[in-house]
């Protein structure tokens, strides 16, 4: 820089002072004062003195090397545009595995499971409180002979597969795993990731089983199993996606979620683990939000953040350990029933603030999610909008294209202390474990969430058609609908399966789980042997409920 | 003064989505009224009995899943067998504007859908509870 900070400082004034009062006084700006999606006052212009402190080789350095602020690949998108995986799943497994080989066939090149709710909180379709539920969110899945189905034609070495399950992690993962072996693919072949973050669930999504304490253990014992038989896997999903859905602000949604993250290797280490022995297959998942510049800078201030933790805190020398990977969705929450059209165009620039802020995988919500799930000529331009920006909009060509705007440095600088303060609070209290139980977090969520709402409903934040350039428009037609039909087949099946599989192995498999749970041992070879079976996943969550008890969370608004 | 409405805000089923139903809860309280919040994964059978043994007004119901027309139905269902068609119903969350006719003729009160302002659901309220 040629200027001097002295120079630039009085060339602002000067103008501010000048030109701009004068303009002002002529002709008001739009409001006073300009504030960020999430709060942060947005100045006028940004000039060097916003980020005078800034030190290029500390802070930012290069893509691919610590505290990879600029990525954590050496070529980002030069090399391979990130993961196109939309999270897909409905009804039952011979639909959803139809859906997965369209959305193969139309180029995507990752899949997504959604299993549906009965599933991700361990009842089988037929259980009492399944009804009117199994289907309806994501594919239902009692047992291996599901899985097998969901899977099937599609090979499992050529594929990467994220599943989006959390307190039945471990029996989902054994599942896949025994397809795979079915397909003749072992273990160390597979790649892909299980979500397996218990503690957004009891912050923000509401899929728990257990309590936290054998939550936490269930997660280390993959950890440990995985680092050793499934070295490719993601053995967990940390995410502040669900936590922002839930309302909070941009450094909320950093903050709480590398407070889990902490609570995650704090545990494992304390379970007698290396940390470089993990640590590399954690990875994260983050919301991509409306406010296009907020939201780069959190993805950057995240991963520098969290290289930071690794390193200072816990030690890690493995650079693999302090990179934080992340995939994206965009914001479920920001899209409208109004005008859903426009929901493309939200998309789009959410996408955007993903990919120029590195993310590794991606998922493109379609226009029609405020109303129900989407059909497939949605899905398919939510896809299509992501392979516009890989290969046409060049967004991809240069690595952290925003980096050096004076404006997103320094707001990458804000988010980054923003979030620090609240790690500071959270390690006061305890760590985030006991943050939850005591309801910290979710309290200060559903403030910031309320918060949102007044100022949607006093006009003070605009959302297009819904509080302003509004329209009368005809009820949406040809929505998806999950034919209830399917829990009547659901049922049927796990009838038919329980008659045909040898319910000697399932009763020894089950017992021998549930003699495991009662001891320390690590749990994953006992639930892949339980699910070999044909053990259904009621039954083998039954087992642990049985032993582990079941979560009460506190009651807060 | 009369006494204040007393509201159940209820999360039926295994939905875990509780950012609409925080939020109207927090708005139903501001607005003066006595909430109650079930939190999440009730019953049916869970929910019609809060509402009876906390003598409230009016139970909404908010529900992302896509189970409402097997859950809402059988709310009105129990609330009927235990004689307590006085206590009103309304439900909001994801729900089809197709299902809302089906879902009003089994005594559903109001369905809000995505989009609704606080403003308008409390006024509803008042209007429809005499107290």
């Amino acid at each position: 820089m040629k200027n001097d900070r002295e120079e630039i400082r009085q060339s602002v004034e000067k103008w501010e002072k000048g030109v701009v009062a004068k303009t002002i006084s002529r002709f008001p700006e739009r409001k006073t004062p300009f504030l960020s999606t999430s709060g942060y006052e947005v100045k006028r212009v940004y000039s060097p003195l916003d980020i005078e402190n800034l030190d290029y080789n500390q802070d930012l350095n290069v893509p691919g090397e610590y505290p990879f602020t600029r990525g954590v690949q050496p070529t980002m998108y030069r090399g391979r545009f990130w993961t196109m995986r939309q999270y897909a799943g409905f009804a039952s497994a011979e639909e959803s595995n139809e859906r997965y080989k369209y959305l193969l066939q139309q180029g995507q090149t990752g899949l997504s499971v959604a299993f549906d709710l009965p599933t991700q909180i361990g009842y089988d379709s037929d259980h009492p409180l399944s009804q009117g539920e199994v289907g309806k969110v994501g594919v239902a899945i009692d047992s291996l002979a599901d899985m097998e189905i969901l899977f099937d034609g599609i090979p499992l070495d050529k594929v990467s597969t994220s599943m989006t399950i959390n307190a039945p992690a471990a029996v989902l993962l054994a599942m896949y795993i025994a397809v795979a072996e079915k397909q003749g693919v072992s273990a160390d072949k597979l790649n892909g990731t299980i979500q397996n973050d218990i503690l957004k669930e009891y912050i923000a999504r509401g899929t728990y089983i257990f309590p936290p304490k054998p939550s936490m253990r269930l997660i280390t014992n993959i950890f440990e199993y995985c680092s050793k038989e499934v070295p490719e896997w993601n053995t967990i999903s940390i995410s502040g996606y669900h936590i922002r859905e839930a309302g909070s602000t941009a450094a909320q949604e950093i903050a709480f979620t590398l407070a889990d993250g902490i609570a995650y290797v704090e545990a494992a280490i304390k379970a007698g683990l290396n940390v470089d022995d993990f640590a590399p297959r954690l990875s994260f998942f983050f919301n991509a939000h409306n406010d296009l510049f907020e939201e780069v800078a959190k993805f950057r201030a995240a991963r520098r953040l969290w290289a930071k933790i690794m390193k200072d805190r816990f030690h890690a020398t493995n650079p693999k350990s302090m990179m934080l990977r992340f995939h994206t969705q965009t914001a479920g929450s920001m899209l409208t029933a109004q005008q859903p059209d426009n929901n493309i165009i939200r998309v789009t620039l959410q996408a955007l603030a993903a990919v120029m802020g590195g993310t590794q995988s991606l998922h493109t919500n379609s226009r029609d999610e405020a109303l129900a799930l989407p059909t497939e000529d949605a899905v398919r331009i939510a896809l299509r909008t992501q392979q516009i920006i890989a290969y046409e909009s060049g967004a991809g060509d240069t690595i952290d294209p925003l980096a050096g705007s004076y404006f997103v440095e320094s707001i990458t600088n804000t988010l980054e202390q923003s979030a620090e303060q609240y790690l500071k609070k959270i390690d006061d209290i305890g760590g985030a474990v006991i943050a939850i139980e005591q309801g910290f977090i979710q309290q200060e969520i559903q403030n910031s969430a309320y918060t949102w709402q007044q100022e949607i409903e006093k006009g003070e934040r605009i959302v297009i058609g819904v509080n302003k350039f509004t329209m009368k428009e005809p009820s949406p037609k040809g929505l998806l609908r999950v034919d209830p039909k399917v829990g009547v087949l659901q049922v049927q099946k796990i009838h038919d399966l329980k008659a045909k599989r040898n319910q000697q192995d399932v009763l020894v498999a089950l017992s021998a789980l549930k003699a495991a749970a009662e001891t320390d041992a690590n749990l994953m070879p006992l639930i892949l042997n339980a699910v070999k079976t044909y053990a259904t996943l009621g039954e083998i969550c039954g087992v642990l409920r049985e032993v582990f008890g079941e979560y009460q969370a506190s009651v807060t608004i | 003064m009369s006494n204040p409405i007393r509201v159940l805000v209820a999360k039926p089923g295994l939905d875990g989505h509780d950012r609409g139903a925080k939020v109207i809860a927090r708005a139903f309280r501001d607005a003066g009224m006595e909430v109650i919040y079930t939190g999440l994964r009730q019953t049916p059978e869970q929910i019609v009995e809060t509402a009876i043994q906390e003598d409230v007004d009016l139970i909404g119901l908010s529900i992302l899943s896509g189970a409402h027309n097997h859950l809402f139905p059988r709310i009105m269902e129990l609330l009927k067998e235990k004689e307590a068609l006085d206590i009103k119903v309304i439900g909001g969350g994801v729900i089809p504007d197709e299902d809302i006719p089906f879902l009003k003729e089994q005594g559903i009160l109001e369905i809000f859908t995505p989009g609704t302002s606080t403003v308008d659901c409390i006024e509803f309220v008042r209007q429809h509870v005499q107290k």
